[in-house]
């Protein structure tokens, strides 16, 4: 059954081995001289604490890079796992092949085995690639987390995930264009569900305290009203973190609120100071924008500032660059339960319902 | 070697038309003592019917003690039906033309001359019988 | 010997239509057995269930003893071309072969590259370029190869132009012939079956109508031709299957073991379409008059 089931795969397997083989090469070729550059010369911009001119040279390929970590497992559930099923039922082919000497189940076990595994495999071979790929620039950036669903091993669970995900649709739906349709939607959903819901939650943040920075702070409301003003904390830096939140409390943990910052900088919330609230918009630490808000403005929002800062101070809820790999770890094995439980699923479907 | 060939059309059970065809060659001679009837494998392939059905035409001409069945190699006749009447066919052929031409001369289309034969062998046989 | 198929009130249901019910059967081995009824009348659900693509909702079959793909041996002991025989379009002949040869252990592999070279089909074809009858060739030659004890067919020859068709039953009688293998196929056409056939099974809206060895059906069965009767005075031994009346004159086919020695009919034999045409316009019959057919079950 193996055999057989690498036979049917075969046509899928040549045309993704050469997608594989290609970008490998593609990625031998530009990477090697990257290695060399980061050696080379980064050391020595690193100590200028400059490194944008490095990064800026190969932009193009390490977001393309990264975009294709983040399709693939989607391609591979669409291309690979929707039909699989869903191709015997709506073609009349899995009356042949469920008439042969072998068990329902072992067909599909099988099926689901080795299109199962070299999903996987061709995902961390991917994922792989470009990880080693990017590392010099990802070294640079310092910004682990950024790049955390298109690096190390999640991409393996993402893939079986995405699999097992189509041939359930397939068996489900027993059409195969709908299937693809469907498991596109679902996989797309599932994958930012997890993120916004549930990769937070994995590991308990860090917290750290920190003094407000007059400098960085800046000012903001929302829809323009004042009665909503409030200052920004800056993100600040913490070396490949991944920072939930910066928010401003006192030491009983309490946020600042409107009617404090009213009290205390009532030149700034009452608007009197021409500009403040246009200089306040977007401040969020970053020193090009911050240069073109009136002198004036700005001595008004730092006065405000110290003033505040005073009884408050920023709390940044983050997850530390330790926790990178164990969020890489249990991600992936997440997914790949989520992805064992469907297969699971999809063969007893296949044994007791269908038909 | 003798062919079968089926009329589904007959009404005649295909077992039957195959014994009949067998007969029939016995008594007009293409089949002689000897010769060795086709395979059941072969009649079956041929004509795409149950091999049941050339089996039991088969044993009906064996127990008529027409064939013998040889296990391993096949059926072969033991007995002809064509005796010494076989040599008056040819006499008998030219005054049925004869008769024939008469027939039509005086009038007669096909299907008259065919009835009035099967009503005089009917009567004659009858005759015969009685 | 065990019976090829044996079932007892065998019942499938999809929501709330029966597709079989109340299917009680016994095929003796060594038959080929036509399945004859109209289109949706349940002969597929019926093989289906033999070759355990489907479970029963109720009653119990079994297929040379065993259950219906119960186990790699059981699946090996029944061959199977389904309707309109599907085949791999993108794999060629000789990876169906191969596929036959990896997936069965008691694959013929002799057998099966006989069969092709006689059918002068070319090896690299993909299966999906074939025409219809030498796809169908291929099924058969996949199921004969396997060298099953049943050999079970869905309407194999429904598609296929004349030619086609008797090659087809050529074939499959030769293996008949030569491996003594059970035959169950199914067809909408008695015209298929005659010749094949030695064995009846009529199934009509979702109920067996009869079943039996065709010589003895047809012994069993006469047309009488009469003036006009009541069929219901008849003798208790004649079953009328089907009645027809003009104003004087009455036709029946009936069935009846024994001899009719009453002078007023006229007694002539029927052939085996006139029986199923019969059982099947019955059976019809019997639906038409009972519209909200629905079974109740325990």
């Amino acid at each position: 059954m193996i055999r057989f089931t690498l036979r049917q795969f075969r046509n899928v397997a040549v045309v993704s081995i050469l997608v594989l083989v290609v970008l490998a090469v593609i990625l031998a070729i530009t990477g090697v001289p990257l290695v060399h550059l980061y050696d080379s010369t980064i050391r020595n911009c690193k100590a200028q604490g400059d490194c944008k001119e490095f990064l800026l040279t190969d932009r193009s390929l390490y977001v393309w890079l990264g975009i294709i970590v983040l399709v693939a497992p989607g391609i591979i559930g669409v291309f690979w796992g929707a039909p699989l099923v869903a191709g015997e039922l709506e073609n009349g082919t899995f009356r042949l092949a469920w008439s042969q000497s072998v068990t329902r189940t072992r067909w599909m076990v099988t099926k689901l085995g080795v299109v199962g595994l070299a999903a996987m495999a061709s995902a961390a071979l991917l994922s792989l690639m470009v990880t080693w790929w990017a590392s010099p620039l990802d070294r640079v950036n310092m910004d682990l987390f950024g790049h955390f669903d298109e690096r190390g091993i999640v991409a393996i669970g993402y893939a079986a995930f995405a699999f097992s995900l189509g041939v359930t649709a397939g068996i489900l739906i027993r059409k195969t264009l709908p299937a693809m349709a469907v498991t596109l939607v679902a996989f797309v959903f599932a994958r930012l569900a997890f993120v916004s819901w549930i990769r937070p939650n994995l590991f308990a943040p860090a917290y750290k305290a920190l003094p407000l920075d007059p400098v960085s702070t800046g000012f903001a409301t929302s829809g323009g009203s004042m009665s909503t003003a409030t200052l920004i904390p800056a993100p600040p830096f913490i070396s490949n973190a991944w920072v939930y939140s910066t928010q401003i409390v006192d030491k009983a943990g309490h946020a600042l609120t409107h009617s404090f910052l009213a009290r205390a900088c009532p030149l700034l919330v009452s608007g009197k100071s021409a500009g403040v609230s246009s200089a306040g918009f977007g401040l969020l630490g970053h020193s090009a924008t911050r240069s073109q808000a009136p002198a004036g403005a700005q001595s008004v929002l730092q006065d405000c500032v110290a003033k505040v800062g005073a009884t408050f101070h920023e709390l940044v809820t983050y997850q530390p660059a330790s926790r990178y790999w164990p969020l890489q770890w249990y991600e992936m094995a997440i997914f790949l339960g989520a992805a064992v439980i469907l297969a699971g699923f999809s063969t007893w479907w296949v044994r007791r319902r269908l038909t | 070697m003798i062919e079968f060939h089926l009329d589904s059309r007959s009404g005649v059970a295909p077992y039957l038309q195959v014994v009949q065809q067998v007969r029939q060659a016995l008594r007009l001679g293409t089949l002689l003592e000897g010769d060795q009837l086709p395979t059941v494998k072969d009649v079956v392939a041929r004509l795409a019917i149950n091999p049941n059905t050339v089996l039991k035409a088969y044993k009906e001409l064996e127990h008529a003690g027409l064939v013998a069945a040889r296990p391993g190699i096949g059926t072969f006749v033991i007995r002809t039906l064509s005796d010494a009447s076989l040599s008056a066919h040819g006499p008998l052929r030219q005054d049925l033309k004869r008769w024939l031409a008469k027939a039509r001369k005086a009038g007669l289309d096909d299907e008259s001359i065919e009835a009035l034969f099967r009503d005089t062998f009917l009567s004659v046989s009858e005759e015969g019988v009685a | 010997m065990t019976a090829v198929v044996e079932t007892k009130g065998l019942g499938k249901r999809y929501g709330r239509r029966w597709a079989l019910s109340d299917c009680t059967l016994s095929i003796p081995p060594g038959r080929v057995v036509g399945l004859v009824g109209p289109n949706g009348a349940g002969k597929t659900t019926l093989l289906n269930l033999a070759i355990g693509l489907l479970a029963p909702t109720s009653g119990v079959i079994e297929v040379l003893g065993g259950h219906p793909a119960d186990g790699p041996s059981q699946l090996a002991r029944v061959g199977f071309v389904a309707q309109e025989t599907p085949t791999y379009s993108g794999l060629s002949v000789t990876d169906h072969l191969q596929m036959g040869a990896w997936l069965n252990p008691g694959w013929d592999n002799g057998l099966a590259i006989g069969r092709i070279q006689h059918l002068k089909l070319d090896p690299k074809q993909k299966a999906g370029k074939l025409s219809g009858g030498q796809r169908a060739q291929l099924a058969l030659t996949l199921a004969l190869a396997k060298r099953p004890e049943l050999l079970i067919l869905d309407e194999p020859v429904a598609g296929l132009d004349p030619l086609a068709r008797r090659e087809f039953l050529q074939v499959l009688m030769e293996a008949v012939a030569e491996h003594g293998v059970s035959v169950i196929l199914s067809s909408h056409l008695v015209a298929d079956l005659e010749r094949v056939c030695d064995y009846l099974v009529v199934l009509v809206a979702s109920r067996i109508q009869v079943a039996g060895e065709i010589e003895s059906l047809l012994a069993g069965h006469r047309r009488l031709t009469g003036p006009r009767r009541d069929p219901s005075r008849l003798p208790a031994n004649y079953r009328v299957i089907e009645a027809s009346h003009t104003d004087r004159q009455s036709s029946l086919i009936v069935a009846t073991d024994e001899r009719v020695h009453d002078p007023v009919w006229t007694v002539e034999q029927i052939g085996l379409e006139d029986l199923v045409l019969a059982y099947m316009s019955r059976g019809v019959e019997v639906e038409k008059r009972q519209p909200a057919h629905v079974e109740v079950r325990p």
